[in-house]
């Protein structure tokens, strides 16, 4: 009912080939962008915004370049938090360096050089795939933190190895409230995740499914497999740039080499294989999945369980039931979250006669 | 009519709400933990906010609170994660009646992460032997406190100890020290010092990184083994420390001529060694076992109570669980102070907690009227200096247990204090601060 698309009927190619073809999920997404963007700033509170949203969109962020990399050109990576820190690291320095550096344009600065990093660690890509690549991802992943935490140049010469974000001004407008914070980030991650849905649709998305589905077929309906494969290591890596970027400059604030380690790359891998593998959709639902789950187990265990259990098993009882939540995931759906959210809109589509 | 009588009904359900919960938490102190128990840090985490919750505990039980003010606290796992620590500190921060009084992460990121917000949010953090070392500048700092040691205070008292064992500080020169470290930025952070003391005192320095994790370190005791240090200065964390203890034993360095952080200065850090560890010496600002009036008052008024914190009891005592009494007693002595400021028997807000953090003052007098007297060093923090003492201890590991072999030993202030306040100096002039003038305050 609720899917009912009778009376809808496209009449030119540019209705049939629109981003969502259905009516009602146009509406749905105004509606949650609407939200999002009008009512959320006037509800949410401090907390939820800092806290929770935020990280929230830049790990979906993080989780979508990735997904570009792995879901749809079928190249496995490791070493997404290392982008993550390029991105952020040379964030940083653009706006150091730079005097009057526009904060967007530094962030987009970021994303550039994680892109050239990108396409350097996704040489080997033309040679090995599979868990071979993975493995050589993982060496960007060691490198890369290795490199900023040793040569000071990248920190701008910090004692630590330590970078603190400076502030965000668009404008001559200063973005310090939480409010105006998440309005920014939601805004770019908004019009990445717009261009990545279309991305996906063009023929670039087309070849690297192609690459992903078969690289040899690919090859011989004439797809350029060294282009593609660069491509998305490129794409993948400025969206992970942006997000690092965004995580220093609107997330922390302040940023170590350390705290983009192999478990944030691996964190953000699962957030893909969580929500949907090939899938804009998914990534978000991933990061939904990964960022706020363990938030809610802790604030149920803290609320309710405190004094009943000795604290070491209500920490320890987290990580059970959240390990135990993915494999329940992984068993009931293998491709994630997103396949669920499609089968039941296609029973939805077809409701109440599904036959 | 209609919208008046909700408008009406909502003020009056609103004002009895906030009467109501006044009145319920008006005599309650909230202390938000941000404590990890699980991970490769669970050791320490479990170890630290267990004494320091036995401790507030014990101010509950035996004395009803600070001043009639009762301790309430919650906990919120970071699992030692930046993220994670940044989504406790938004979740505690407006917890209780007048929320957060302190945020102590036991995590150098997570220090990093909140320091920024702790000044816009008016919390003051306090970082007990971890964290930011310039932060000891409280004219740059003010809602910093690196207190009792920071990591350059600590290394100068452990070249001075060395100095000791050699028979002066003017028997160095010549001699030759390793500094074994952990590769990461912890590690670095004593280099700089000790490059300095090493140019004052004459001896050779010779930096020897280990890489994350360090449970692999056979290059590096080959070279230790070439290049026949006098001292090794051992930096470590985890499970790099029984790592290096055990390498030692094997390449026949003596372990009494190796000088731990305070980081490789736990039983966690020397049990799993074994023999090896025997006569392995530590620096620590706080000191191991039961044998103090105040971990004695713990037992009989907590434990006994069977309302303590460890599920493990034997770990009452040890160097971790003694830490977290030490942040107990500092926590609640602050706001101690701050009450006599603001209105005994008062919950105080976070900003009127710093005052007392900004006065405190821990003499010995009143170390013996807490049953510390040894177990912690004096500690006077004022506004210009947020360290306090910067006073390590020397323990010994005897394959049992710690055993203290040194009194109180200073840092070398004259060096360290030019250094934090360049440092500090730095970051103010990159961020725009302007220094609060401290003579002006009260």
């Amino acid at each position: 009912m609720l899917y009912r698309e009778a009376g809808q009927f496209k009449t030119s190619y540019a209705a049939d080939q629109q981003i969502f073809p259905i009516r009602q999920d146009r509406i749905a997404i105004g509606l949650i962008l609407a939200v999002a963007a009008l009512v959320v700033p006037f509800v949410a509170s401090e907390y939820w915004i800092k806290a929770i949203l935020i990280p929230f969109l830049i790990f979906s962020l993080a989780a979508l370049g990735l997904n570009i990399l792995t879901g749809y050109a079928g190249q496995l990576s490791l070493g997404s938090a290392a982008f993550m820190a390029v991105g952020a690291f040379a964030a940083y320095n653009f706006m150091g360096r730079i005097e009057g550096m526009p904060v967007l344009l530094a962030f987009i600065g970021g994303g550039l050089s994680a892109a050239a990093v990108g396409i350097l660690f996704g040489l080997p890509s033309l040679r090995i795939k599979g868990f071979y690549l993975a493995v050589a991802t993982l060496a960007a992943q060691f490198f890369i933190v290795w490199a900023l935490t040793k040569f000071g140049w990248f920190s701008m010469d910090s004692s630590s190895g330590v970078i603190t974000a400076q502030d965000i001004v668009i404008l001559g407008f200063r973005f310090d409230t939480p409010v105006s914070v998440y309005l920014l980030v939601l805004t770019i991650v908004v019009v990445m995740a717009l261009l990545a849905k279309n991305m996906v649709r063009s023929s670039v998305g087309r070849a690297w499914m192609a690459v992903r589905d078969m690289d040899v077929a690919a090859e011989v309906i004439g797809i350029r497999i060294m282009h593609t494969k660069l491509l998305a290591f490129a794409i993948s890596s400025f969206y992970c740039g942006v997000a690092g970027a965004l995580y220093a400059y609107a997330y922390l604030g302040t940023v170590e080499p350390e705290g983009f380690n192999l478990d944030l790359s691996f964190k953000i891998l699962f957030m893909i294989i969580i929500g949907g593998v090939g899938s804009i959709m998914g990534s978000f639902l991933g990061s939904a999945f990964i960022v706020l789950l363990p938030i809610l187990l802790d604030v149920l265990i803290q609320d309710f369980l405190t004094g009943l259990l000795p604290p070491s098993i209500s920490s320890n009882l987290q990580l059970m039931v959240f390990g135990g939540l993915i494999i329940f995931f992984l068993i009931v759906e293998p491709h994630g979250l997103a396949r669920l959210w499609q089968i039941g809109k296609e029973k939805l589509r077809l409701w109440p006669f599904p036959h | 009519m209609k919208v008046k009588t909700i408008a009406l009904l909502v003020a009056a359900a609103a004002s009895a709400g906030v009467s109501g919960s006044v009145l319920a938490q008006a005599k309650e102190q909230f202390i938000g933990l941000p404590s990890y128990r699980v991970g490769p840090y669970a050791a320490g985490g479990s170890g630290i906010y267990g004494g320091w919750i036995d401790y507030m505990t014990l101010v509950n039980e035996r004395d009803g609170g600070i001043n009639g003010v009762k301790l309430t606290w919650e906990e919120c796992e970071t699992e030692y994660n930046n993220a994670r620590g940044v989504e406790c500190y938004e979740r505690l921060k407006k917890k209780g009646a007048t929320g957060n009084t302190t945020f102590q992460p036991l995590s150098t990121g997570i220090t990093y992460s909140v320091l920024d917000k702790v000044a816009q949010d008016k919390i003051p953090m306090v970082t007990i032997g971890y964290g930011r070392t310039d932060a000891a500048d409280g004219r740059v700092f003010p809602w910093v406190f690196p207190m009792i040691t920071t990591y350059w205070s600590q290394a100068t008292g452990m070249v001075k100890y060395i100095g000791q064992k050699e028979g002066g500080l003017d028997k160095l020169k010549g001699k030759k020290i390793v500094y074994l470290y952990h590769d990461s930025a912890f590690g670095k952070e004593g280099i700089p010092v000790l490059e300095k003391q090493a140019a004052k005192h004459g001896f050779n320095l010779k930096t020897i990184p280990v890489a994350h994790p360090g449970n692999e370190q056979q290059s590096q005791w080959l070279t230790i083994r070439q290049e026949k240090p006098d001292w090794v200065i051992l930096w470590g964390w985890g499970v790099m420390n029984p790592t290096a203890l055990k390498a030692a034993a094997k390449t026949g360095f003596p372990r009494e001529k190796m000088v731990g952080v305070w980081w490789s200065g736990a039983e966690e850090d020397t049990v799993p060694a074994g023999d090896a560890a025997k006569g392995f010496t530590a620096a620590g600002f706080n000191v191991a076992g039961t044998n103090y009036p105040v971990v004695k008052a713990i037992q009989d008024n907590v434990y006994k109570k069977n309302k303590g914190n460890m599920e493990d009891k034997s770990r009452v005592g040890s160097i971790y669980y003694n830490r977290g009494v030490v942040h107990g007693i500092i926590t609640v002595e602050a706001i101690r102070v701050a009450q006599e400021k603001f209105g005994k028997g008062k919950p105080l807000t976070a900003e009127q907690a710093r005052w007392g953090f900004e006065h405190l003052h821990i003499d010995a007098k009143r170390l013996k009227e807490l049953g510390a007297e040894g177990f912690m060093p004096d500690l006077a923090i004022t506004c210009a200096d947020h360290e306090g003492s910067g006073k390590v201890k020397f323990q010994q590991w005897d394959g049992k247990a710690w055993k203290v072999v040194s009194d109180w030993v200073d840092a070398d202030k004259e060096m360290v204090r030019p250094m934090i306040e360049e440092s500090a100096g730095k970051y103010a002039k990159e961020k725009g601060l302007t220094l609060r003038d401290c003579a002006k305050e009260g």
